[in-house]
């Protein structure tokens, strides 16, 4: 009976830290989904999330204010997704080649502020869980069993999730969601109906790079509530193979997601339990899982039809 | 008529070479605003780089042993590139080289001649790192998995792998006999160790010091690099006959040949009859060899044993893209190229010594130099076409194939 008891705990456990460790793969993975619709790879988002998760962290650090540091990430998102934009954009240059150079800035640019302006690791009181309380003496999160799983989270995890529906509401239902498709499918077709390609891309470049720089803030304001050199630790990049998995669609993002933050937080829990894993061959598993989400073979023809093409008008 | 022509290809051979050096000086420009906002003078930040790589004999001599694995991995880049694929993978290329060439010296052929020890540990390197290509690029080719992202997974898998290897299976005796279990792994046969330039000098009978002869200046430093001791080692030639081997490879063999086709049309070498995955899968299979031997020479080279896998490899696979963007994809272009990065990324070093300013920032520069060199290529390229529409005779178009650096990629 003991026994039923604590495996029950355990679930529930994994069910809470899976659904609040796919906060930033939410996050970056949904941005990464507006800009390659457009026809853009960018694969500077672990870059970007460094930054956005420095720069989260020290306004918070600052001024103990969480959303002035949510604001501070988003805005140096915006900024590193400008220059991804004016280089894969308006130069026309090879997007693979950009990402990795904006992924290198931005590692080294985060790792520098880092070492001028902090020196050590410090923690911060970040976002706190919500928890839903009524009155003086009763939350919503200490409901026996289902409690802390619906309401034991942070502001920035339930935004995660609400943006889904947005994101699908945004892509499928509005003019410019239409125009975002057109581009990315058709870019030649877009411009003889007068919209502007390269003003679609510019806007969800960056609008998936603001979202990139808030999953980094989520991280070391929400989740982890440090910061570290290279803390981001390949999410941006899984987010970027994510966007493939899932279909170019917000809810096969959302698996995605889903299983790969349930993937992390098993490992945790294995480490918890003491089960004889070695640390190095479960750090492993989410990338070789991401390898063979690549391979799986039903999703490729959903792909944007000009994804990674560079567009100019007369040589199309 | 002719001598016009003569002088407008040299005019277009010049705007080409001299834009990635703009690149270059713009990402420096922006880190001298990075530096000038830390309150620290840009002016002589980069004196104090430029004198720490080249300025000295110890400077001089790091920044070669630096281009030796930057102008290998930049080799392979290089050759993945004009086959249209893109390896992100030369990090965990590095690493799997490293341990299978250890692996090999440790346990097998650590008594062995020196020639033959050390030509069987660069081809264990060569083998692994190939392998560890191959796979993304099988991917690429059979299930159309993008290799940006299945090869920067497989970095990571290789740092895992590494990890566990050594702090298992080939963890140093007398660690664990110490109880210290720092992962690494037992010294390599003294066999295999690559003979170091001061070495060579004795053999030949040099042993005079620069001082001795009153070689100054330059010219002696030059000299010091060459005859006295030094961690210099002979990989750099090495690697300066690969380099002449992987122009030959390219541009004077059939193999080459199809591999620069696919590289600048898919669909057209299909319809020629190339065999396009075949080739992808190859051009990939190269680009992880030559990511393996830089691991194996820094191996058998400098370190003599292997150790953390990502101080190993120590982030070369993404210096040695930068030195092959650099190098315009050119095999002899890359060799200056590496030296230059080396250079850098030895003043990186010698900067944050002397006036406390993180080495990381060298990172940040190359991202740039990355986004810049790019960024031009677009403009380089229209130039070329535009060259083309102005006069197509033949040798033309030839110089117009050697311009486009990038091969344009046809999918994602």
């Amino acid at each position: 009976m003991n026994q039923d008891l604590t495996v029950v705990a355990i679930l529930l456990g994994i069910i809470h830290q899976g659904i609040r460790l796919a906060t930033p793969y939410l996050y970056a993975a949904i941005g990464e989904m507006f800009s390659q619709r457009s026809g853009v790879l960018n694969l500077g988002v672990e870059g970007i999330m460094l930054m956005g998760a420095f720069f989260g962290f020290y306004s918070v650090f600052q001024t103990g204010n969480v959303w002035l540091g949510v604001a501070a990430a988003a805005f140096v998102g915006l900024l590193m997704g400008l220059l991804m934009s004016v280089v894969s954009v308006t130069f026309k240059a090879q997007q693979g080649i950009s990402g990795i150079g904006l992924y290198m800035f931005g590692l080294g640019a985060s790792s520098l502020l880092f070492k001028t302006m902090l020196g050590s690791i410090q923690p911060v009181r970040g976002f706190q869980a919500l928890r839903g309380c009524v009155g003086e003496n009763f939350c919503m999160a200490d409901i026996p069993v289902i409690g802390d799983i619906f309401f034991g989270y942070t502001a920035l995890v339930y935004g995660a999730y609400l943006l889904v529906p947005i994101a699908w509401w945004v892509l499928n239902r509005s003019t410019w969601g239409l125009k975002i498709r057109a581009v990315g499918q058709n870019p030649e077709a877009a411009d003889s109906l007068g919209v502007s390609v390269d003003a679609v891309r510019y806007a969800s470049v960056m609008l998936g790079s603001m979202l990139a720089g808030i999953a980094g803030a989520s991280l070391s304001i929400g989740l982890l509530n440090v910061f570290q050199e290279e803390m981001t630790n390949g999410i941006g990049f899984i987010a970027v193979a994510l966007v493939y998995f899932g279909s170019w669609k917000p809810a096969g993002v959302l698996v995605g997601a889903l299983l790969f933050s349930g993937v992390n937080a098993l490992q945790l829990w294995a480490q918890v339990l003491r089960l004889n894993i070695p640390s190095d061959v479960a750090v492993m598993l989410p990338y070789l899982l991401t390898i063979i989400a690549l391979a799986l073979p039903f999703r490729r023809a959903m792909q944007p039809a000009a994804l990674t093409k560079p567009f100019a008008r007369g040589e199309g | 008529m002719r001598k016009i022509r003569w002088n407008r290809r040299f005019f277009d051979r010049l705007v080409d070479i001299l834009v990635p050096i703009l690149a270059v000086l713009a990402a420096f420009l922006v880190g001298a605003v990075i530096l000038w906002l830390q309150d620290v003078s840009p002016i002589e930040a980069y004196r104090a780089m430029l004198v720490g790589a080249f300025g000295t004999k110890n400077g001089l001599s790091d920044t070669l042993v630096k281009a030796i694995p930057l102008m290998l991995v930049g080799l392979g880049i290089a050759i993945a590139f004009r086959g249209g694929v893109i390896n992100i993978g030369a990090e965990g290329q590095i690493i799997v080289g490293a341990l299978l060439t250890t692996f090999v010296g440790v346990e097998l052929v650590g008594d062995f001649p020196p020639v033959l020890a050390i030509l069987i540990g660069l081809l264990a390197g060569a083998f692994m790192g190939g392998l560890w290509g191959a796979v993304p690029g099988y991917l690429k080719a059979k299930l159309g998995v993008n290799e940006i992202l299945s090869t920067i997974m497989m970095n990571q898998i290789a740092i895992q792998i590494g990890y566990y290897l050594l702090r298992r299976p080939m963890l140093d005796p007398a660690e664990l006999a110490a109880g210290t279990n720092i992962p690494q792994s037992a010294r390599l046969g003294r066999a295999l160790d690559l003979p170091r330039f001061t070495d060579v000098a004795q053999w030949l009978g040099v042993t005079r010091s620069a001082a001795d002869l009153e070689l100054d200046g330059y010219l002696g430093q030059l000299y010091g690099v060459l005859v006295e001791p030094s961690r210099l080692h002979t990989g750099l030639i090495f690697a300066i006959i690969m380099a002449i081997l992987v122009y030959v490879l390219l541009w004077r063999t059939t193999l080459g040949y199809r591999i620069r086709a696919v590289g600048l049309s898919r669909s057209a070498s299909e319809y020629a009859g190339i065999k396009v995955g075949r080739t992808m899968v190859l051009s990939m299979t190269l680009s992880g060899m030559f990511a393996g031997l830089a691991g194996a020479i820094e191996i058998l080279g400098l370190h003599h044993r292997m150790f953390e896998p990502v101080a190993v490899s120590a982030g070369f696979g993404f210096s040695g893209i930068v030195a092959a963007l650099f190098g315009k994809l050119h095999p002899l272009g890359i060799i200056p190229s590496s030296i230059l990065f080396g250079g850098l990324l030895v003043g990186g070093d010698k900067m944050q010594r002397a006036m406390q300013i993180p080495q990381v920032m060298i990172t940040a520069v190359l991202g740039l130099v990355v986004l810049f060199v790019v960024s031009t290529e677009y403009l380089v390229q229209r130039r070329a076409t535009r060259r083309v529409s102005i006069d197509t005779s033949a040798t033309e178009k030839e110089a117009v194939e050697d311009a486009i650096a990038i091969p344009t990629q046809e999918t994602g």
